[in-house]
């Protein structure tokens, strides 16, 4: 059983639908992205997993808990560590103080809450502030805190909502690199961002939601079934002699742009030796042979683009 | 409904309170003006010949304010108690936490509760021991203790101070900003100072009867109000629709 099971999950407020009909399921010790752009219904579908706002028709579980269940909802809420959109610390408390709070309201036991305040605190080099009101912290500081806060309780699912928004580059880079230390201990982690550099680095999958759930894949294979899988050889000069050649082995799409020849191929590493010798036996000389990979960005407006 | 949560929730509001000067003076202001300064009032007039018979009148109208005095005393707290965790985005976080819509609403309670009602019986106390002192001369005996001022901190401050907690931390739960949830809070009031007014003109008279009577009144309007609190208290509502 995975870690999130969600089934035709939709939201409706009102007359608009939020989300429409979301399905997939996020396996334990995964990191699961959500894209999409604003208004794509990624804050509605985490406020809903967690237990924060009710669903209008489908069903989810995590852990094999029911989020429509009351008698489950505390259950959820106990094992999921969530780091909102906003940070929402309380700027009068001390870091210690706020994670202190967090930590009872999560039923830790003091000693072990003791010991994981002091843990996250001096991980993320708040040690030495942790007597200083939070009023006085910068964003990335904050939003270390918020991202400790989620953690206090040692949550089996860490759900995040756009966790880099707002950060400088070097408050960005800290939390992204927490994240990926918190994947690397085999965290279950379900992150909402349009930060699309950061879900590549990060997501093992990811889905892009504008409301529906249009795809749903590693980052690579997404791009692969965007895009197909193209090769591109570079030659010092393209005679229609090579051009011949390259065309007797049938590629699904042949493109030449000035002295390169794009190829999009149904196994790059099997058929890209046979086009190198034929082109090579044509007379061509090569000047390098690599993947054409277009990146996330491309492919999620590319997916995005289609909906319009 | 684990008490212990709730105790959580009131023990971190104690601590921002102390660290919000404005919301910590609002619950003393007037139990000072009350407790100091109306028993010079009641020197003054004790000086005056012939006060003898209008003292005690005076002196109860001028006790049943601790009742005003209680429930005044909670609504810069209770005000503040949700509409505060809106303003910084914390109520998120917080209704993610495995915490029960009671045991927060007990907890916000609880915070604006306790001060209010302490800081309204040291007033009382400071009152009641500036009166005996000011008018022992004059009435040959000590005004307090007696029943009045029993009923009217046992039970009538106690009612009225729940029943200001549980208006504002409604009004709270359903505006948007601070300023206005002080200003509606304080709404309640106003049926309290209308019975003082009443009774200064008197078309009310505040002895043993009339305020068991409205302490029972209070009782009832007390537990329609717990259950209005936590009917109205919507996580969905909340989330969506605070701007």
């Amino acid at each position: 059983m995975g870690m999130i099971e969600v089934k035709n999950l939709t939201k409706k407020f009102g007359d608009v639908t939020a989300v429409d009909g979301l399905t997939f399921n996020v396996a334990e010790g995964e990191v699961f992205g959500l894209l999409g752009p604003n208004g794509a219904g990624k804050t509605t579908t985490i406020r809903m997993l967690c237990c924060l706002i009710s669903s209008t028709s489908g069903e989810a579980q995590i852990a094999g808990y029911s989020i429509g269940n009351d008698a489950d909802s505390l259950a959820i809420r106990k094992m999921i560590g969530l780091v909102a959109d906003n940070v929402g610390l309380y700027e009068e408390l001390t870091a210690y103080e706020n994670l202190d709070y967090y930590g009872k309201l999560y039923e830790c036991p003091e000693g072990e809450r003791k010991e994981r305040i002091e843990y996250f605190l001096k991980m993320l080099d708040l040690w030495e502030e942790r007597d200083q009101p939070v009023s006085d912290f910068s964003k990335g500081m904050k939003q270390k805190v918020a991202i400790a806060r989620a953690l206090i309780h040692d949550p089996r699912l860490l759900v995040m909502d756009e966790p880099t928004a707002n950060l400088d580059p070097e408050a960005s880079r800290v939390v992204r690199e927490f994240i990926l230390k918190l994947k690397k201990e085999g965290k279950t982690i379900l992150l909402n961002t349009h930060n699309l550099d950061e879900a590549q680095r990060i997501c093992d999958r990811i889905g892009i939601l504008k409301t529906k759930l249009l795809t749903v894949n590693t980052p690579d294979e997404l791009e692969k079934s965007v895009w197909g899988t193209k090769s591109v050889i570079q030659v010092e000069s393209i005679s229609p002699r090579i051009l011949t050649a390259v065309m007797e082995l049938k590629p699904k799409d042949l493109r030449v742009e000035e002295n390169r020849i794009i190829l999009t191929l149904a196994d790059p590493q099997a058929e890209n030796p046979d086009f190198v010798q034929a082109i090579v036996s044509a007379g061509g000389r090569i000047q390098f042979v690599t993947q054409l990979n277009p990146g996330l960005e491309e492919t999620y407006l590319k997916v995005i683009e289609e909906t319009k | 409904m684990r008490l212990s949560k709730a105790w959580t929730v009131a023990s971190k509001d104690f601590k921002t309170y102390t660290k919000k000067k404005s919301i910590l003076y609002s619950l003393f202001y007037f139990e000072v003006v009350v407790s100091i300064g109306l028993p010079f009032i009641i020197r003054f007039i004790a000086s005056k010949p012939g006060s003898v018979v209008a003292l005690p009148n005076l002196i109860d109208a001028f006790s049943f304010l601790f009742v005003i005095g209680a429930a005044l005393a909670p609504v810069g707290i209770a005000a503040y108690s949700l509409v505060g965790e809106k303003v910084q985005k914390s109520l998120e976080p917080l209704l993610a936490t495995p915490t029960t819509d009671e045991e927060i609403l007990a907890g916000k309670s609880i915070a604006a509760f306790l001060p209010a009602i302490f800081i309204n019986f040291m007033g009382a106390l400071i009152f009641t021991v500036l009166v005996d002192l000011f008018t022992y001369n004059t009435l040959n005996s000590l005004y307090y203790p007696n029943w009045e001022i029993a009923i009217i901190l046992f039970l009538l401050a106690p009612m009225a101070c729940l029943l200001s907690v549980g208006y504002n931390v409604l009004v709270s739960s359903r505006v948007s900003d601070v300023r206005t949830a002080q200003q509606l809070g304080t709404l309640i009031l106003l049926p309290l100072g209308a019975v003082y007014v009443l009774s200064e003109v008197n078309v009310l008279t505040l002895n043993t009867s009339s305020m068991l009577i409205m302490a029972a009144v209070l009782v009832v309007i007390d537990a329609v109000m717990f259950y209005l609190v936590k009917a109205t208290f919507q996580r969905e509502e909340i989330l969506t629709k605070w701007k």
